[in-house]
């Protein structure tokens, strides 16, 4: 094997043995998953219960009420519940940074990156197992999306894209700070950005300096694309926006958060 | 397990490294014969982490050539990971995980053979004595266990170089000596070179065969744990008399250190040896001389910097 294909392999091997640490840590503690649930469950039984009734009938469509208000606030739910999770792994690499064991990591002739590989697809599985769970309850109060099979896996397609982009950029964030509460701090603004775009209401309804903002934020084509896929509504040009803010955001979170792990470690 | 003897395990010249303004190390030089424990002695803040944490190509130094099992630390930092063991002053412990898991984990990215993994964590687990807590998290062990895993983890990729910062700092005796005796097996029965830090005198004196005393960043003596108190000076017993008339008399025959005439109380020069011991008890019992109090003293860190620097461990500067 050349030197290069066998880097190559030990990376994914390597890589995949800190997947199994990740799912090990959350098969111990399955809360962790329902915690990341949670928070947009609770936004969702809000916004439909409470705010559902006229949001709804603001939308315009012809249907109108609580019904139409489901269909329409779910993608944003679930675009939160990436949020949510990106948050959480914030705080579990920030915990891991703090830990002897990723000094003795350093000292171990394994591909470097490899340990955070191994956080950002744990918590790609999380983030889908949580995102399921939201759906489920979901589709209990009312949501009927329209997508086919073909639509759906599209679907989970964006939901991967967004998850490792947003994560990505989490764990780099992480690194950034120099303890948990200001890691979990650094990313409470990630969850705002799905109510400051096409989340919650059509940002038409907006005043115009917040829907410049919201129609250029890169949340907006996320949610769009996902509801055109589960709902059948206009897609455009968001799909193209959503494959390349991912692309830029994962690209630019991995690269970030690479270079501050190979930093020395300060004391 | 081939060990190359004769080859240094590690050697270091005009090792620097410095914080900002604060130099930490101020021109290392080391040579550690394959196959043998080399202790570095020096209290809090002397740099003695630092030592450790370049070697183990944790940071980078300023300036110097450092070897470790024969690979360039600077130019090969992947080589020298190979070869090489860590248990930090920190356990290095994914607490999360049971021992066993946290040494197949070890196990896997050591790239051990599917079939080993498994025999590999027994054979540890047995050996540092750990078997009955294999399946707890390791969050739920004590420091000393805690310390027997990170040994563990270590011992899993069977480096030829092994670091042990501090390894048995804030055990309890009972566990410091059980670790003692773990160090002493890796090194008889496996040849394995080894570097330890410590601030006890003890722990060097048990362990190693050479010592060095980091100070201020410099090393200021270094050689066999009885050069080393060769030139520390021997221990010594101090007797306080009941009453003054066995003083002076004792005062004038015994081979007196230093007195103290308000306290009545002498230091004589003792190894602290049972038969040194004797001879002086005897000769208490046969000229009938009272004594209320006898202790024994044996050269501690502090004595050993007293001897070296003029000061005791308590007035160095209090570095990082």
């Amino acid at each position: 094997m050349s030197s290069v294909s066998r880097t190559v392999s030990h990376a994914w091997a390597d890589s995949a043995t800190m997947l199994r640490r990740q799912l090990r840590h959350m098969l111990r503690y399955p809360t962790l998953i329902l915690t990341a649930a949670g928070v947009p469950v609770v936004f969702l039984l809000l916004f439909v219960y409470v705010l559902g009734g006229i949001l709804g009938t603001g939308l315009g469509g012809p249907s109108g009420g609580r019904d139409a208000y489901v269909n329409y606030v779910v993608p944003g739910v679930i675009l939160m519940t990436v949020a949510t999770a990106a948050q959480g792994t914030a705080i579990s690499v920030a915990i891991d940074m703090t830990e002897g064991i990723v000094a003795r990591f350093r000292t171990m002739a394994i591909a470097r990156v490899s340990v955070l590989t191994g956080h950002v697809l744990g918590s790609l599985i999380q983030t889908l197992l949580s995102i399921a769970a939201v759906i489920g309850v979901a589709l209990l109060v009312g949501f009927e999306p329209t997508a086919d099979f073909g639509e759906w896996l599209g679907a989970v397609g964006v939901l991967v894209m967004t998850i490792l982009a947003l994560t990505w950029l989490s764990v780099a964030l992480a690194m950034v700070a120099k303890s948990v509460a200001t890691a979990s701090n650094m990313l409470t603004p990630l969850m705002i950005l799905p109510m400051m775009g096409s989340g919650f209401v059509p940002t038409d309804s907006m005043p115009a300096g917040l829907k410049w903002f919201a129609d250029y934020q890169p949340f907006t084509p996320f949610i769009e694309t996902l509801r055109g896929l589960l709902m059948g509504t206009p897609i455009d040009d968001s799909a193209t926006l959503t494959i390349g803010w991912c692309a830029l955001i994962a690209l630019g979170g991995y690269l970030w958060a690479k270079k501050l792990y190979n930093r020395e470690p300060n004391k | 397990m081939t060990i190359d003897l004769g080859r240094p395990a590690v050697a270091a010249t005009a090792v620097r490294k410095a914080y900002g303004d604060h130099v930490v190390l101020d021109g290392i030089d080391l040579d550690i014969p394959a196959g043998s424990v080399f202790a570095l002695l020096g209290p809090n803040g002397a740099g003695k982490t630092t030592v450790v944490q370049i070697l183990s190509t944790l940071i980078r130094a300023d300036a110097g050539e450092m070897r470790v099992a024969g690979h360039d630390v600077v130019r090969d930092p992947d080589a020298v990971r190979a070869a090489i063991g860590v248990t930090g002053q920190f356990s290095a412990v994914d607490g999360f995980l049971t021992g066993e898991e946290n040494l197949l984990l070890m196990a896997d990215l050591n790239r051990l053979p599917r079939k080993e993994r498994r025999q590999s964590a027994a054979d540890l687990l047995a050996r540092l004595d750990l078997m009955d807590a294999a399946r707890k998290p390791a969050a739920t062990y004590s420091g000393g266990m805690r310390r027997r895993l990170d040994l563990a983890m270590t011992l899993v990729g069977r480096p030829r170089v092994i670091f042990l910062d501090e390894p048995t700092t804030g055990l309890d005796p009972r566990s410091r000596r059980t670790m003692w005796e773990i160090i002493r097996g890796l090194v008889n029965d496996e040849g394995v070179t080894i570097l330890l830090t410590t601030q006890y005198l003890e722990e060097a004196d048990r362990l190693a065969d050479r010592i060095a005393v980091l100070h201020r960043g410099k090393l200021v003596a270094e050689g066999s744990p009885e050069e080393l108190k060769r030139q520390v000076g021997g221990g010594h017993v101090t007797l306080r008399f009941a009453d003054p008339r066995g003083y002076d008399h004792a005062a004038r025959t015994l081979d007196v250190v230093s007195r103290n005439d308000e306290a009545r109380t002498l230091q004589i020069p003792s190894q602290g040896d049972v038969r040194s011991l004797r001879a002086l008890l005897d000769w208490l019992d046969h000229t009938s001389l009272t004594v209320d109090e006898l202790q024994v003293h044996t050269p501690d860190l502090d004595d050993v910097f007293f001897a070296l620097t003029g000061n005791p461990v308590t007035e160095q500067e209090p570095a990082r």
